[in-house]
């Protein structure tokens, strides 16, 4: 199946040595933003140039792919990513998650737990947490060098003063091993706990912005809070109408125009397996046996 | 106060400052003692400003020391300490009032955020501590308190500066670098933010340097009086002193310049 036009995975070998030289740096220092040569891809920045890089820079023969759009494999991003894989370097793919070597996410980190046998790779769109608040890179670089992370809290801060709780929703910062804050890309707050002591190998990816940074297995990471306002993972207060799953992260889909709705797992995979297992949601289609 | 067992805050040993070959300021020396308020005064162009940015660590002099009185470890080089310890100073120990409060002031973050600010750096983690401090010190610069959540931009110039004042003495810093703070603002503004500086730098016991062309401005606020032209100090003493009987020329032009309604 490989297209003997492109070298396996599509990017050229000093490419692929230049990326993992940078994942390497970054598994050395976790949660620091290295700076690299992020190179044109075949795709518009904002479709995950950053994941697909370092994914590219990682894949190796025996890998099997699976990559995940706001935790469905069956959405554009993730069909395109996953063709042209299947296509530039001829790996095996999968839609599971236990089967998987290597899983893109764009949004979101798989229900199901990840193993030692992993990489998590992420698709980043903004590296810099603290972009919104301090836009001058060359300042933000000193407040990283620094450990200056007051301003993150004047975030959270003004979340509280004007909602009367921390709003932040998605991309919540995190600490990585109690030096870095660091921004895990725009994953539910729900995810966050995930991030800490996993035992998979988690990669992050900036395309646009030229960044790769990561989180080793096994790390300490602690969503930053106040201690009046402790971090709190939320989610919809459904369980999946498919899967009745009590404990997954939920999408929330309007299904006709008298405003009617249906909470279903955001994990596909995760969604789909329980179905075959029997569980049942509020919605689920009637037993045909 | 000018007590000569005590250590100054401050000691300045020639400070020189240039751009390329012009002169931004030339061997000024001083000393400022605990709970001093200095003016600086002189025509646009003289060197002010960039002694205070030498001063507060902002610019890199040519030559020059200039030793702050630290809480740990006792007199210290500012120019030669290493970054991180003059940014922690800076965050602690000092203040700097912009003349535009908008160089000082975070103007898409609340009032209770521009105030809390400062506290975070210094590791506040407390929302509760946090917002009552941030309240208190709303009182004490005069904004009402049901302000708190308000952005910057909903306020006027003055209560813009007296934000900004509220957000830099929240630490209880011990020096305040002040860069025309009442420019900007008409009389009577004026009048009211000197009073609650005048009332502020005497109730914490702070030392000031507070740069102006106002001379208004200086003989309400200032202990002693440095008269700046082309980059050096060409007079000084206490302020009553210097304001009243001007040995230097251009003392006395300035003096006479002032006019009087």
């Amino acid at each position: 199946m490989t297209d003997q036009a492109y070298n396996f995975t599509y990017l050229d070998e000093q490419t692929k040595r230049m990326i993992r030289r940078a994942i390497l740096k970054g598994i050395a220092i976790p949660g620091y933003q290295v700076p690299f040569a992020s190179r044109e891809m075949p795709m518009p920045y904002g479709w995950g140039t950053g994941g697909v890089q370092v994914s590219a820079a990682c894949l190796v023969p025996e890998d099997v792919f699976k990559v995940i759009d706001q935790g469905a494999d069956d959405t554009t991003n993730a069909v395109s990513i996953r063709k042209f894989f299947a296509r530039t370097a001829g790996v095996a793919t999968t839609e599971h998650t236990g089967e998987a070597t290597i899983i893109q996410t764009r949004h979101r980190i798989p229900e199901e737990p990840l193993t030692e046998d992993q990489i998590l790779v992420y698709q980043v769109p903004i590296p810099e947490p603290l972009r919104f608040l301090e836009p001058r890179e060359t300042e933000t670089r000193k407040m990283h060098a620094l450990e200056e992370y007051g301003l993150m809290h004047v975030k959270l801060y003004e979340d509280i003063a004007r909602h009367g709780h921390i709003a932040t929703a998605y991309a919540y910062p995190v600490k990585v091993e109690g030096r870095y804050v660091m921004d895990p890309s725009p994953i539910p707050k729900f995810d966050n706990p995930k991030l800490d002591g996993s035992p998979a190998i988690q990669l992050f990816g900036a395309g646009r912005e030229q960044r790769i940074y990561a989180i080793p297995p096994y790390t300490k990471v602690v969503s930053l809070d106040f201690e009046d306002h402790p971090f709190e993972a939320s989610k919809a207060d459904h369980p999946c109408d498919l899967c009745g799953a009590e404990n997954s992260y939920l999408d929330e889909v309007i299904i006709d125009d008298a405003g009617s709705r249906m909470f279903v797992c955001s994990d596909t995979d995760f969604c789909n397996s329980r179905q075959a297992l029997g569980h049942r949601g509020r919605l689920s289609p009637e037993d045909a046996a | 106060m000018n007590d000569d067992a005590q250590t100054p805050l401050l000691r300045v040993r020639n400070v020189t400052k240039t751009y390329g070959g012009r002169i931004g300021c030339a061997d000024v020396s001083f000393d400022l003692w605990p709970g001093e308020v200095l003016g600086v005064v002189g025509e646009s162009g003289s060197g002010k400003s960039t002694l205070l940015g030498v001063l507060a660590g902002q610019l890199v002099p040519d030559r020059g020391e200039v030793i702050f009185d630290t809480r740990a470890d006792g007199p210290r080089d500012t120019i030669t300490m290493s970054e991180p310890e003059r940014r922690m100073l800076a965050r602690t120990d000092w203040a700097f009032v912009h003349q535009n409060p908008r160089d000082g002031l975070r103007m898409n973050i609340s009032a209770g955020g521009n105030v809390g600010e400062r506290l975070m750096a210094v590791g506040a983690r407390h929302y509760g501590n946090i917002r009552s401090a941030a309240a208190d010190w709303l009182g004490r610069v005069e904004i009402d308190e049901l302000r708190i959540d308000d952005r910057p931009q909903a306020f006027s110039g003055g209560m813009q500066q007296r934000l900004q004042i509220a957000r830099n003495l929240v630490t209880g810093p011990r020096l305040v670098f002040m860069d025309e703070p009442t420019g900007g603002l008409d009389v009577s503004v004026q009048a009211r933010l000197l009073d609650l500086l005048r009332g502020l730098v005497r109730d914490m016991g702070l030392s000031a340097i507070v740069v102006t062309h106002d001379l208004a401005v200086v003989r309400l606020l200032a202990d002693r009086l440095m008269v700046m032209k082309s980059g050096r100090v060409v007079e000084a003493g206490l302020t009553d002193q210097v304001l009243d009987d001007p040995q230097h020329a251009y003392t006395q032009l300035l003096v006479s310049s002032v006019l009087q309604v």
